[in-house]
């Protein structure tokens, strides 16, 4: 890439070679990806070349590297700047107004001819351009008005408040208009995304503070399903007796796990972590008697109101009969969408507490340096099997939490995947933060889950398009944007546990990951 | 009978230690008086920092018995605890050639995490703490209050709130100690303190020694490459090579003797023994 400020000559022309190196390497990398087409023919597969849609992906890649080379990367003045300054204080000079302003524009004007000529596509791409540049300078104006605010804090408080009222306010607002929401949807898809808030949240305890790699957490959360599966269906103990037990249970086998691999660290924790993940799932998947393997275990019960069941018919006092409301499904699910809400508040609580005491630190010393806290009489051995115990025990609480949900578990739901997920969260979000660990989950499992209901990416792909099948692939995107932009996590720096004066941030390059 | 031998806090006698063939400390007996400032000085390799890591525990010496005597006469067989309880029941701190701190954590908490296990107990094993029971409040007010006591000692009051791995370098040398002084030792062993200070710094930590030696009342175990740093500061000195002690004594003594000479500038070792005899 030629110096910014060259003549135009040379910079075209290094711009195109440079673009031309990049279409070459997306043709050898999309030749047998996209270039062919295995198909299942009457004679076997047979290998469908597929020139258009190669030349297509190459053609986009050589013009989106020449344009990014010209108006960015070698240009005096980068297009990119005025967007880039949205979300900073700089102050905007005319030329950055001048693009905002055409961006705008061109918008606006896309969006009422695609509107006219009905050409969805370009609607959806001029809506998603307004919508962040409209967004953009909602929030400058913000900041510029309100310079002092505590911005985070009221994100944060914000968020909480949403958290709490959003399920009780839309049911009111159904119930009160009619409007047809689909609040069952809204409702099991937060359930979900708090699932893996409290996940995210637990595992951050381990990997995030105590710095051990763990790539097997789903073994606890399986435990935790499968110990209240087992003493519901055998037992007929209820949901509530059993949260506790199932927690318990799961932190013992934290303590379990924790033991053998003490002395590893790195890469070989993660090993052995993957290795008990895997062995608790065949287990559960093998041992027939108990578990009834693949079939899996069903009719667990749902958690009871205060001894009160959600349940429509009136054998002895039900929730609504007590009340005196009509029969609504979508109570059983409020509440079962408040306990995982409370659930979540809790391993957050526990964790944000237990940060500020002796032992979260030792968790965090830890991390930054083993040998040092063992010269200063910290008994690494049981801090690390606290901090396993403690990770798991949440674990284990979601798990129940999972089991009850359900209704049935199976061994199906506890694959290396879910481990996968719950750590990505815990490293996209920034390794300790527990706001960024919350951020990622809700954007990686609710806003993946949003992309099934848009319409507008069918129409752009075609109407057999389902956005759901891409779930991995934009996972894959996600985490390398994140690891290239932000390669700490969303939310890196660290806040200090306790101060003299004045609490000040830690910068994350100073911050160790931990060895294991 | 020499000073140290008297009231020893630290007695090490017939360590070995090996690493597979390599015999890198040969049978070693010496003793560390109570209030002294002792060093162990020696060339490159001479097993300095073995002795060290035998004395803290990380490592096994394969044979022979190190002795810490607390003032009220309990003796606690190092060889056999393990590094942790050196510190925490031994009460024998160290600090690291290369600088061990918590990079990431506040000056304050780097010194906070000094004090766990006694906050911990504060705490009720954490159980306590997170359903509000217990004095953990008073007790971490106290632990605040013997940090900013060493802080001040070491001239990073202000910088209590800054990430350690901030810290210039001489600073982060003085931070360790104060962390190392925190966990209440009553053996303090530095390995190379002086490494990397410049003239003033050194002397600087030479004076802060001496205060902690003085007010105190600990002794100091001192690993230092630059022989001129240890004769000014220490009553007692311990002089290795290749894995065996050739000298013990004061520093008038030690400076005086032909092997150390010898050691220390290279003559042959006939020229040496020959002159000894002589």
């Amino acid at each position: 890439m030629a110096e910014p400020g060259k003549p135009l000559g040379l910079r075209l022309k290094s711009a195109l070679s440079d673009s031309l190196l990049t279409a070459i390497i997306a043709f050898a990398l999309f030749s047998l990806v996209l270039g062919l087409r295995t198909e299942d023919g009457v004679t076997g597969l047979t290998l469908h070349p597929r020139p258009q849609l190669l030349a297509i992906a190459v053609g986009v890649v050589f013009a989106g590297r020449l344009l990014l080379n010209l108006f960015v990367w070698q240009a005096q003045y980068p297009l990119t700047t005025p967007f880039a300054k949205l979300f900073t204080r700089e102050p905007f000079d005319e030329r950055d107004k001048t693009v905002l302003g055409a961006t705008a524009a061109l918008g606006v004007v896309v969006f009422i001819v695609s509107a006219v000529f009905d050409a969805p596509a370009f609607e959806l791409i001029a809506a998603a351009v307004l919508i962040f540049v409209g967004f953009g300078v909602l929030r400058r104006a913000i900041v510029h008005f309100f310079p002092d605010l505590p911005y985070a804090h009221i994100f944060i408080v914000g968020g909480i408040l949403f958290a709490i009222f959003f399920p009780l306010t839309s049911y009111a607002l159904e119930k009160a208009f009619h409007l047809g929401l689909p609040l069952r949807y809204w409702f099991d898809l937060s359930i979900l995304v708090l699932t893996y808030v409290m996940l995210g949240w637990g595992l951050n305890i381990v990997v995030g503070l105590a710095g051990l790699l763990d790539l097997g957490y789903v073994a606890f959360y399986a435990v935790g399903a499968y110990t209240f599966a087992l003493l519901a269906t055998h037992f007929g103990l209820g949901f509530w007796i059993c949260l506790p037990i199932a927690g318990v249970a799961a932190a013992l086998w934290g303590v379990i796990l924790g033991f053998p691999v003490l002395r590893l660290r790195g890469d070989y924790l993660a090993i052995v972590t993957l290795a008990f993940g895997e062995i608790i799932r065949i287990v559960l998947l093998n041992w027939t008697e108990v578990t009834n393997g693949p079939n899996g275990i069903s009719g667990i019960p749902k958690p009871t109101f205060f001894g009160l069941p959600f349940s429509p018919f009136a054998d002895g006092t039900t929730f609504s009969s007590f009340f005196g409301l009509k029969y609504d499904a979508l109570h059983g699910i409020i509440f079962l969408y408040y306990v995982i809400l409370a659930l979540a508040f809790l391993t957050n609580l526990v964790t944000l507490r237990m940060r500020r005491l002796p032992i979260g630190r030792a968790w965090e010393a830890m991390r930054e340096d083993e040998i040092a806290c063992r010269s200063l009489g910290i008994n690494t051995t049981i801090t690390k099997l606290t901090a396993f115990a403690t990770g798991a025990l949440f674990g284990g609480l979601a798990g129940c939490f999972f089991a009850t949900r359900q209704g049935f578990v199976s061994p199906e739901s506890f694959s290396f995947i879910e481990s996968a997920i719950i750590l990505s969260i815990v490293v996209l979000g920034g390794m300790g933060s527990q706001l960024g660990v919350a951020i990622a989950a809700v954007v990686m499992v609710g806003g993946f889950e949003a992309l099934r209901h848009t319409e507008g990416l069918q129409s752009i792909f075609g109407a057999g398009f389902d956005p759901a099948l891409y779930r991995m692939l934009l996972f894959g995107i996600a985490m390398v944007g994140i690891m290239v932009w932000r390669p700490r996590g969303l939310i890196a720096s660290r806040s200090p546990t306790i101060a003299l004066n004045e609490a000040k941030t830690v910068s994350a390059d100073l911050v160790r990951q931990g060895r294991g | 009978m020499t000073s140290w031998n008297k009231d020893p806090v630290l007695t090490v006698e017939h360590l070995t230690m090996r690493f597979g063939g390599l015999v890198a400390i040969d049978d070693i007996s010496f003793a560390v008086g109570r209030h002294d400032i002792t060093a162990l000085i020696g060339p490159n390799g001479a097993g300095k920092t073995t002795v060290f890591n035998c004395i803290t525990g990380f490592y096994k010496p394969t044979e022979g018995m190190i002795t810490l005597t607390a003032p009220d006469g309990e003796r606690f067989y190092l060889e056999r605890l393990t590094d942790h309880d050196i510190n925490a029941e031994a009460r024998v701190a160290r600090t690291f050639q290369n600088i061990r701190l918590f990079p990431g954590m506040t000056v304050l908490e780097n010194l906070m995490v000094a004090q766990h296990n006694e906050l911990h107990r504060a705490t009720n094993f954490t159980v306590g703490a997170l359903l509000g029971l217990g004095n953990f409040a008073r007790a971490e007010s106290q632990a605040v209050d013997l940090s900013r006591y060493w802080l001040d000692r070491v001239g990073l009051l202000s910088r209590a709130d800054e990430a350690a791995g901030d810290l210039p370098y001489g600073d982060q040398r003085r931070l360790e100690i104060a962390r190392a002084m925190c966990t209440k030792p009553l053996l303090l062993c530095l390995d190379e303190p002086a490494a990397g200070l410049n003239a003033r710094e050194s002397d600087g930590l030479n004076a802060l020694l001496y205060k902690i030696r003085e007010t105190e009342k600990i002794a100091i175990f001192l690993i230092e490459h630059d022989m001129s740093v240890v004769m000014r500061i220490s009553d007692h000195i311990i002089v290795l090579d290749y894995g065996k002690k050739i000298a013990d004594g004061t520093p008038k003594h030690v400076r005086d003797d032909p092997l150390v000479i010898a050691a220390y500038l290279g003559v042959p070792e006939d020229d040496v023994t020959g002159e000894a005899k002589a």
